[in-house]
C-alpha cells in the first residue's frame, strides 16, 4: 500500500509488459504477463491490468503511431487507422482476405446463434450454405463444436478465436447488438418473437 | 483463397472457347430468394409488414428471368419461392368469402410466415453490415508481424459494395433502353464474345480510372453485345480484376480496376 513501492512495481510491470507486447505475435493475455513476472514476486492481475491501462493512455498522450488494444481476450499493439495508406503501400505480401456479403451473413448467423447446425443457418438465409461454411472453416473462422441429437447427428458450428481477431473483437459480448440478439443463449430459450416484437 | 485461384485456372481454359455460349454457365449467385426479396423491399421502399404481393411477385419473376437469360447458376430455392409468391398472390386475389369457404377456421395472412422469415434474416443482414464495418476498421490497423495489407480500395475508397441484384437492375435498364430502339433485332453481332468484352473493359480501365456502368454499353448495342458485355463484367468481378462500387445504395454503378 505504500505509494512508493506501488509506483516502482507498476513501472516495472509496465516495462516488462511493453517488451512482451513488442515481441508477441498473438494477443497477449494477462496470465502470460503474470507467468513471466511471478518468478521474482507475486503479481496480481489487477496490477497488470492497471499497468496495461496506463500504457494505453501513454501511447495516446504521446501521440504514438500505435495503440494498445484488447482483442480476443488479450492485448495487442496495433497501428492507428490513419497510418493504413502508408503501411498498405509498404507491405507487399498477399492481400488480406475480405469476406463477401454471403460469407459475412453466414458468419453473423453462426456467431449469434452458436452452436448451430448447417440446416438452421440455411433456414434463416433461405439458401444452401455448404460451400460458404466450408470456406469459413478452411479460413479458421468457424469450427465444428459438437453434434446434434437429430437423425444423422449433424455437426454444430461455432466461431473461433481467429474470428474475434479478424473483426478486432475482444469477446462474443462485443458483437454488435449482442444483448438484443441474445448471443450465447441456447437455442431452446429463444422462442419466436412474442407480442412485443 | 486457394479454392478461388484453382477455380480461376479451370475457368481460364474454358475462356478459350470463342462463342458466347461456352462462357455462360459458370457464374454462381450465392445470394438466395430472401436476399432478392429484401433487396426489392429496400429498392421499392416497401412496407415489410404490408407487402404488395402482386407487385413484388412481378419484380421477383423479372429478376429470375434475367438470371435465366444470363444462364447464371442460382439456387433451386429461387423457384420454390416463386411458387410460394404466386400462391400467396392467388390467395389474396380471392374474395374473402371464398378464402374462408375452403378452410373452416380463420386463416392467418399467408404473408405472415414469409414476413417473419424476412424480418429474422434482415436482422442478421444488419449485424453483418456492422461486422463488415468492424472488419474494415480493424483492417486499417496493423500489428508488428503483419505481412499483408488489405485491398487498397478498403483503405482509400470506403464505398458501397455492389451486389448481384444491383448489377441485374442496371443490366435490365440497359436492356430496356435497347429494346425501345427500332431495328433492334436486325443488328448482326455474331462476332462478339465474352472474352473479347473482358479484354475491352480491362483496356478501357487502363486509360480511365473508372468506368460508368451504363457507358460500358454503346448506344447502338444489340442484345448479344449487351449480354456479352454484362457477362464479361460479372466474370471480371468474380476474378477480382475489377470491382463495382456505388457512392451510396442504389446510386450509379462505377467500375474500377483492381
Amino acid at each position: 500500500m505504500t505509494p512508493r513501492g506501488m509506483n516502482l512495481d507498476t513501472a516495472k510491470i509496465k516495462t516488462v509488459a511493453e517488451a512482451l507486447l513488442f515481441v508477441s505475435e498473438k494477443p497477449l493475455k494477462v496470465s502470460e504477463i503474470i507467468k513471466v513476472l511471478s518468478d521474482s514476486s507475486s503479481v496480481s492481475p489487477y496490477a497488470v491490468v492497471a499497468a496495461l491501462e496506463e500504457l494505453k493512455v501513454e501511447y495516446i498522450q504521446s501521440q504514438r503511431s500505435f495503440r494498445l488494444v484488447e482483442i480476443a481476450g488479450g492485448y495487442q499493439l496495433r497501428t492507428v487507422p490513419d497510418m493504413a495508406p502508408y503501411i498498405s503501400k509498404f507491405l507487399a505480401g498477399e492481400e488480406r482476405i475480405r469476406l463477401s456479403r454471403p460469407a459475412l451473413e453466414t458468419l453473423a448467423i453462426t456467431a449469434y446463434r452458436q452452436p448451430i447446425a448447417r440446416s438452421q443457418i440455411e433456414s434463416i438465409r433461405g439458401v444452401d450454405v455448404g460451400g460458404i461454411l466450408k470456406m469459413l472453416q478452411e479460413r479458421g473462422l468457424v469450427k465444428i463444436v459438437g453434434r446434434t441429437d437429430a437423425p444423422g447427428r449433424p455437426f454444430l458450428y461455432g466461431t473461433t478465436t481467429l474470428f474475434l481477431e479478424h473483426f478486432g473483437l475482444n469477446s462474443l459480448a462485443d458483437l454488435p447488438r449482442a444483448e438484443e440478439l441474445a448471443v450465447g443463449k441456447p437455442q431452446e430459450e429463444k422462442s419466436p418473437p412474442e407480442g412485443q416484437a | 483463397m486457394q479454392a478461388h485461384s484453382s477455380r480461376d485456372d479451370a475457368r481460364g481454359q474454358n475462356q478459350d472457347g470463342p462463342s458466347l455460349e461456352s462462357c455462360r454457365v459458370q457464374l454462381d449467385v450465392f445470394e438466395g430468394p430472401l436476399d432478392l426479396l429484401l433487396y426489392l423491399i429496400r429498392k421499392e421502399e416497401i412496407d415489410i409488414y404490408d407487402i404488395p404481393i402482386a407487385r413484388v411477385t412481378g419484380q421477383y419473376l423479372r429478376y429470375l428471368e434475367m438470371m435465366k437469360v444470363l444462364n447464371l447458376s442460382f439456387a433451386g430455392e429461387f423457384l420454390a419461392m416463386a411458387a410460394t409468391l404466386l400462391y400467396i398472390k392467388s390467395w389474396m386475389l380471392l374474395p374473402p368469402e371464398e378464402r374462408t369457404e375452403e378452410v373452416e377456421e380463420p386463416v392467418e395472412d399467408p404473408r405472415a410466415e414469409l414476413v417473419r422469415q424476412l424480418l429474422e434474416y434482415r436482422q442478421f443482414k444488419e449485424v453483418a453490415d456492422d461486422l463488415e464495418e468492424k472488419e474494415s476498421l480493424h483492417y486499417r490497423t496493423f500489428q508488428r508481424h503483419d505481412t499483408s495489407a488489405p485491398p487498397l480500395e478498403m483503405v482509400e475508397r470506403p464505398l458501397c459494395d455492389v451486389g448481384i441484384f444491383d448489377l441485374l437492375t442496371a443490366f435490365s435498364e440497359v436492356l430496356d433502353r435497347a429494346g425501345k430502339r427500332e431495328g433492334f433485332h436486325e443488328v448482326l453481332e455474331e462476332d462478339i464474345t465474352v472474352p473479347d468484352q473482358m479484354d475491352l473493359i480491362l483496356r478501357r480501365l487502363r486509360e480511365q480510372k473508372e468506368l460508368i456502368f451504363h457507358l460500358l454499353f454503346p448506344k447502338e448495342a444489340g442484345c448479344t453485345m449487351i449480354i456479352a458485355t454484362f457477362l464479361a463484367l460479372l466474370e471480371l468481378i468474380r476474378m477480382k480484376k475489377v470491382i463495382a462500387v456505388q457512392e451510396r445504395p442504389f446510386a450509379e454503378i462505377k467500375i474500377l480496376a483492381r
